[in-house]
């Protein structure tokens, strides 16, 4: 039996990631009730809640609700944030194996898949989470630029980041103006000459991986028309005797897409396609390297041998002339200075949440991970708890069996003062109640629910007066 | 939810035996790692075949010197194979269908996996409890509006 998690020394565990997943790890530790354990939270950026804030569509203000969960769960006295703090920049996977007993990657996934087809590098294609981070205000983002002056956009993949996006450019500057949108972003999108959006989904209606609400929402914006092309709406044999052991929510979200091909323009500024069946193939360049074509393929599904419905390309193309290009295929994780990864997933190789060595497949001592850098970008907020959940009884039957890091420095006060040193400017919890009091402030003023920080250099500035 | 995800949280380690190895060796290495299926393949590597708990107990029935005849004679040889891009829900319904509980998975060629029944019932029971998570987060949150 280890005397480690007693209250002479406590478990000492950092969390890198201040996301979803690294808040429900952090509750399901804190509900261990033999062991005590202090939680040591990072995140590179001043803020957390990751995708919560950085990634949910600011027209979502009811999601992003679950904050107040993670504010419960900071509140332990044996919950620390450390924000502003980022690994491989201030502190080595060394420095925080010299401070912890346990180390967890709950880091997300960052990046978009590319498309992989000629034209991708054009000027006017762009990952949709760059344009996600960008309206949501992400100080990474704040400063891309999106050509807006285009009529024409093409969203490429029907998940979910793919229908906000679509949705962000349908909405009105009304719309808009009750969220917390980044104020660039609303400045921007309220001068926008997009008329017409395309969502291009490879498989049909019944593969489509945005919910029954999401399509509904699609149908009810106020001054723009949704569409499906009707015979892109019906559904092959195959899905059709799919629907037979589908969930009632599956059957309602091809119900509605099959009520919006019925539609008619009904004269509103902006039009939203739905598209089916289609896959792009080529991105076409004017002189000066800008997206003004896609090419497409109509596809057909065929079942695999375990009975998923896949596409494949048939003879029929088409030409549909873009300027702006958004591809949301996928996502992947951004490998970690030090920590292995499975780079064909992009995710970090673990069973049941410890990282695994790629080669020799046994675990890492001390390491885990949770949420999409453990198992791939899937699923909802809620999901992650789960996830998180595995991770932490493997990280306690470890703990348990005495198999942890032996950290040179393991006192909760030595560690803050390491990482003070490291990130003279790390952000507490405390500190980031007060950006979140004056982002809601400003917002109250507004009449919008928040009015965001963009810049690093603000937040810090705000946090010294 | 594909089938890549569920393998991403699984070591990856598989579990073969040749077709020519009796089958009391088989069910040694069933009970040490305390799993339910053997992948059958041959020196090459390729898979020929697939040996369950149902395999044996089917032949254990018919025949009380089991234990020495060669794995090949009692595996299952038709063997449904997936891939990392399936998706889980579809899977699922395609193993309660035709009854079967363990799915090898290839990519490219290659054997990389196999995912069970039971690693199917865990991540749609999680993506439910997740689902539900969120929902109720929701509805919370419209009641204080």
């Amino acid at each position: 039996m280890s005397l480690i998690g007693t209250a002479a020394q406590p478990l000492r565990v950092a969390i890198i990631g201040a996301g979803p997943a690294g808040f429900y790890a952090a509750e399901r530790l804190f509900k261990e009730t033999e062991l005590v354990i202090e939680v040591d939270m990072f995140d590179r950026l001043p803020t957390p809640f990751g995708l919560v804030r950085n990634g949910v569509a600011p027209d979502h203000q009811k999601i992003k609700s679950v904050t107040a969960a993670f504010d419960r769960i900071a509140n332990n006295p044996r919950f620390r944030f450390f924000g502003n703090v980022e690994l491989g920049r201030d502190l080595s996977l060394d420095d925080f194996k010299a401070n912890y007993h346990q180390i967890l990657f709950s880091t997300g996934a960052q990046t978009d898949r590319p498309l992989g087809i000629p034209g991708d590098e054009l000027i006017g294609s762009h990952p949709a989470t760059e344009f996600v981070a960008w309206y949501n205000g992400h100080p990474d983002f704040r400063d891309c630029q999106f050509d807006l002056t285009q009529e024409r956009v093409a969203v490429i993949g029907v998940g979910n980041v793919a229908i906000d996006v679509a949705r962000i450019l349908c909405r009105t500057q009304e719309e808009l103006m009750k969220t917390d949108i980044a104020d660039y972003a609303l400045e921007a999108l309220s001068k926008s000459q997009v008329k017409e959006v395309y969502i291009l989904g490879r498989r049909g209606p019944a593969q489509a991986a945005f919910t029954a609400p999401e399509a509904k929402e699609l149908g009810e914006m106020a001054d723009c028309d949704t569409l499906v092309p009707p015979a892109e709406a019906e559904l092959d044999p195959l899905s059709l005797a799919s629907m037979a052991s589908a969930d009632r929510a599956d059957v309602r979200k091809v119900e509605i897409i099959q009520e919006l091909s019925h539609r008619q323009p009904t004269g509103k500024a902006k039009r939203l396609t739905l598209r089916f069946l289609v896959s792009p193939t080529e991105l076409i360049g004017d002189e000066a390297g800008h997206v003004k074509q896609m090419k497409l393929v109509h596809n057909e599904l065929y079942a695999t041998d375990a009975g998923s419905l896949r596409s494949r390309s048939t003879d029929r193309t088409e030409t549909l002339d873009v300027g702006l290009v958004f591809r949301s295929i996928g996502y992947r994780g951004v490998p970690l200075p030090g920590v292995p990864f499975n780079d064909s997933w992009g995710v970090i190789p673990n069973d049941a949440g410890r990282v695994i060595d790629m080669q020799t497949k046994e675990p890492v001592c001390g390491l885990y991970t949770a949420g999409w850098i453990k198992r791939g970008p899937t699923g909802v907020i809620g999901t992650n708890k789960p996830d998180a959940a595995e991770t932490v009884e493997s990280m306690l039957e470890d703990a348990r069996n005495g198999d942890l890091l032996a950290p040179a420095h393991a006192t909760s006060e030595s560690a803050a003062a390491f990482v003070l040193e490291r990130q003279p400017e790390l952000v507490t919890y405390a500190d980031w109640k007060q950006l979140d009091a004056m982002e809601l402030n400003k917002g109250k003023e507004q009449g919008r629910p928040r009015v965001k920080f963009t810049r690093i250099e603000d937040m810090l500035a705000a946090l010294r007066e | 939810m594909k089938v890549r995800n569920i393998l991403a949280t699984k070591k990856g380690q598989l579990a073969t035996i040749g077709p020519d190895e009796p089958v009391r060796r088989a069910i040694a290495m069933l009970a040490a790692s305390r799993i339910g299926a053997l992948l059958v393949t041959d020196e090459a590597g390729a898979l020929v075949g697939i040996l369950s708990e149902r395999d044996i107990v089917r032949s254990a029935a018919s025949d009380e010197n089991l234990f020495d005849r060669p794995v090949g004679e009692i595996m299952t040889r038709e063997v449904i194979v997936g891939m990392p891009q399936d998706d889980v829900i579809a899977v699922a319904h395609t193993m309660l269908e035709r009854r079967f509980r363990h799915l090898p998975i290839m990519d490219e060629g290659k054997l990389i996996g196999i995912i069970s029944i039971g690693d199917v019932l865990k991540t749609q029971r999680d993506a439910y409890r997740g689902e539900v998570d969120t929902l109720e987060t929701m509805i919370i949150a419209e009641g204080e509006e």
